[in-house]
């Protein structure tokens, strides 16, 4: 017997049951995502624009004037006069005192457009565009796969880890991944290059393929030829950057497994790896989501250290020797290059991260 | 009350392993729980309350132990199992289907990276692997419509929803598999008081038609004497008195209940003067070697620092107090 226990005496107005009800789920908030995604993307043109921007502007405020040093410099490097063709573009890129700034910053905008960054200084004759075009695809093959598969590969173990803190396998694995995290890159580089090409002569010492193979993708011995002088910087870089992320994705972990809802996913009796993925490492990934957005845009700039190192054909090699070289139009260009990749980058982990978490979907 | 038991605790104790040395949070709990029936466990913060249900449900981690005592679950059909020697691949089976639970912060048990919905899916169909996926869906609807959501809201993600709203569907949760048990840990901490009455007359409508067993804890004593059949008073990780909610109420043993009692105000009686317990709950780390609840308690003599009390019968409830040992000289049996 209770007392006041007559559940009429408190009964509620919710009951009645409304009529029809929902075959399936429904996409009732793609507008909404739609509508965000929109809103992200403006920002991010704005911002592209403000860097290009930023670009032509700042060798106009440079004291001196830029365009007549790399023309002197150009001159120095060839002996002989710039061509007209050549004057206007650097113009175009640094300056030209006797236009007026708006239509400079319309040719600026048009030779852009062509990707037409005029010549490089170090390399002459070569346009820039055609010394970029050839560091590209080494720099994305090479950085791009291996923070892929570095990623891939610390998100995994680091779930494994934080599911059961404190187990056998973290508590070796967890400090022995904080030391090589604080590792660096280049130093594990040259480690690997002298031990395993100088010593061992498992592996080419340098370069990105092997120069007695003819340059075609079609060729068989070429590809492989690539891959057998990729390995070793590759595997440096993937054993060298996956501590980062096995350590990022740990430490969250542990916090998620602990979340009430993870209990709850315990306790409705949910196969342990439906728990696992499903409700502990789905949250617990987001940051990491974030995080390899982030990597990639950073990838155009090349790992500078590795790719000098294995004297790797990418960008970051050729952004090192630009900078020797006072090569300003190379430099220029891979730096408007890396701009870009970045705030590409950015908006494809906003835009994911808004798949991946429904709250940021929220309009307003 | 002469439903078959459902659960029989014998001797439960859990302790909390810390550097400093182990807290007992639960000591030698023994209760039994009919089919059916509304069990109610109060106590202030830190009493074990939410230990004990972890401990009933198995679900505590490190650094928590069950260290000693039986859980003895009495299936439908079938033999009686002890749950604390269970694998827990055979607890898996069990979870959901006879024993579901709902906790405390309904802001935090949804997943929020999954729809409503969904969250009810996986487990039908876990438990039931020849539901398909609409079937599924459809089921989950008729589980939120009987706690008041209509089945529209199932494709909604859990922070789209009213908190009161969450809290509701997570008792719809529970009762997705149909079980013979439902723990509930404070659920209705975090919603108003117009919610707090809708759930609470929900949860009675919903035994009443599916028959299932609630073991309900909360700190607030006046809620669980609306709701429950009988209420166990929990200080210091013992159960100090059990009985029936009214005996409870008009006739507490223990001093405890009745501080408790009489620290807050009646809903349907004349006002009386209300009183706190003076104090603050001991330090588990380090027990008393007589009753815990003694440096708070206004009858405390001498006796109470010699043993733990024992539960003894007294009337209609077991009680946990030296005044009711009959060999007690400053016994006052009938006060």
């Amino acid at each position: 017997m209770r007392p006041a226990a007559d559940p009429d005496a408190i009964r509620t107005t919710t009951d009645p049951p409304p009529a029809g009800t929902a075959p399936g789920p429904a996409p009732r908030k793609r507008r909404g995502a739609l509508r965000y995604f929109r809103r992200r993307l403006g920002f991010y043109l704005f911002t592209a624009w403000a860097a290009v921007s930023l670009n032509f502007v700042l060798p106009r405020f440079m004291p001196g004037n830029p365009a007549d040093t790399l023309l002197r410099d150009l001159q120095d490097q060839t002996g002989q006069a710039p061509t007209p063709e050549q004057v206007h573009t650097a113009q175009t890129f640094f300056g030209d005192p006797t236009k007026d700034l708006l239509g400079q910053y319309l040719d600026y905008w048009k030779n852009l457009a062509h990707f037409d960054f005029g010549v490089s200084v170090t390399n002459y004759p070569t346009p820039v565009s055609q010394l970029v075009g050839q560091a590209l695809p080494w720099t994305v093959l090479l950085v791009g796969t291996t923070t892929v598969l570095a990623w891939v590969l610390g998100t995994a173990l680091g779930a494994y880890m934080g599911w059961k803190p404190g187990s056998r396998f973290d508590a070796i694995f967890a400090p022995t991944t904080t030391f090589l995290h604080a590792v660096p890159p280049f130093w594990l580089s040259l480690v690997a290059l002298w031990g395993f090409s100088y010593k061992l002569g498992w592996f080419p010492v340098g370069g990105g393929y092997d120069p007695k193979v003819p340059f075609s993708l079609n060729n068989v011995w070429f590809v492989l030829s690539v891959l057998k002088y990729g390995a070793l910087p590759a595997c440096t870089l993937v054993f060298v950057g996956f501590n980062g992320w096995l350590f990022s994705m740990r430490n969250v972990m542990v916090t998620t497994v602990s979340e009430d809802y993870v209990l709850l996913a315990r306790a409705k009796g949910l196969a342990a790896w439906r728990v696992l993925f499903k409700y502990a490492a789905r949250n617990a990934l987001l940051p990491n989501i974030t995080g390899l957005a982030m990597a990639i845009g950073g990838i155009l700039g090349g790992t500078l250290m590795t790719e000098m190192v294995f004297s790797y054909p990418g960008l970051g090699l050729l952004l090192m020797k630009a900078t020797t070289g006072h090569d300003f139009p190379v430099m220029q260009a891979v730096f408007l290059m890396i701009t870009l990749a970045v705030l590409v980058a950015n908006l494809i982990a906003d835009s994911v991260y808004v798949l991946l978490d429904p709250r940021t979907r929220d309009e307003g | 009350m002469t439903d078959p038991a459902l659960l029989q605790v014998d001797g439960l104790s859990v302790d909390y392993l810390t550097p400093q040395g182990s807290a007992r949070a639960c000591s030698d709990i023994s209760f039994t729980l009919r089919r059916g029936e509304i069990l109610g466990v109060a106590g202030e913060s830190g009493s074990g309350k939410s230990t004990l249900i972890t401990a009933l449900t198995r679900l505590q981690r490190p650094p928590a132990v069950t260290s000693a005592g039986r859980i003895v679950y009495h299936p439908a059909d079938g033999e009686p199992v002890d749950l604390v020697a269970q694998s827990e691949r055979a607890l898996r089976r069990r979870r959901w289907r006879q024993l579901a639970i709902v906790m405390q912060s309904a802001m935090d048990c949804l997943n929020p990276v999954m729809r409503l919905g969904a969250q009810f899916t996986d487990v039908l169909r876990t438990h039931d692997p020849s539901l398909d996926r609409a079937a599924a869906w459809q089921r989950a609807g008729e589980l939120v419509r009987m706690v008041g959501i209509a089945p529209d809201r199932l494709p909604a993600y859990p922070h789209e929803l009213s908190g009161g709203m969450r809290q509701r569907s997570l008792i719809a949760l529970a009762l997705a598999c149909d079980p013979d048990l439902v723990v509930m840990d404070e659920p209705t901490t975090a919603v108003d008081v117009v919610m707090q009455r809708q759930i609470l007359a929900q949860v009675l409508r919903l035994r009443e038609r599916f028959g299932f067993a609630v073991v309900f804890v909360t700190h607030d004593l006046s809620l669980l004497l609306e709701l429950a059949d009988r209420i166990a008073i929990m200080y210091a990780g013992r159960i100090v008195e059990i009985g029936s909610s009214a005996d409870l109420y008009h006739r507490p043993k223990h001093p405890y209940t009745k501080g408790l009692r009489d620290s807050f105000p009646p809903l349907h009686a004349p006002l009386r003067e209300l009183s706190g317990i003076p104090g603050s709950p001991p330090d588990l780390r380090d027990p008393l070697p007589g009753c815990a609840f003694g440096p708070r308690c206004p009858r405390a003599h001498a006796a109470c620092e010699q043993a733990v009390p024992p539960l003894r019968t007294v009337e209609a409830q077991d009680v946990a107090c030296v005044l009711y040992d009959p060999q007690n000289p400053e016994a006052t049996a009938h006060a």
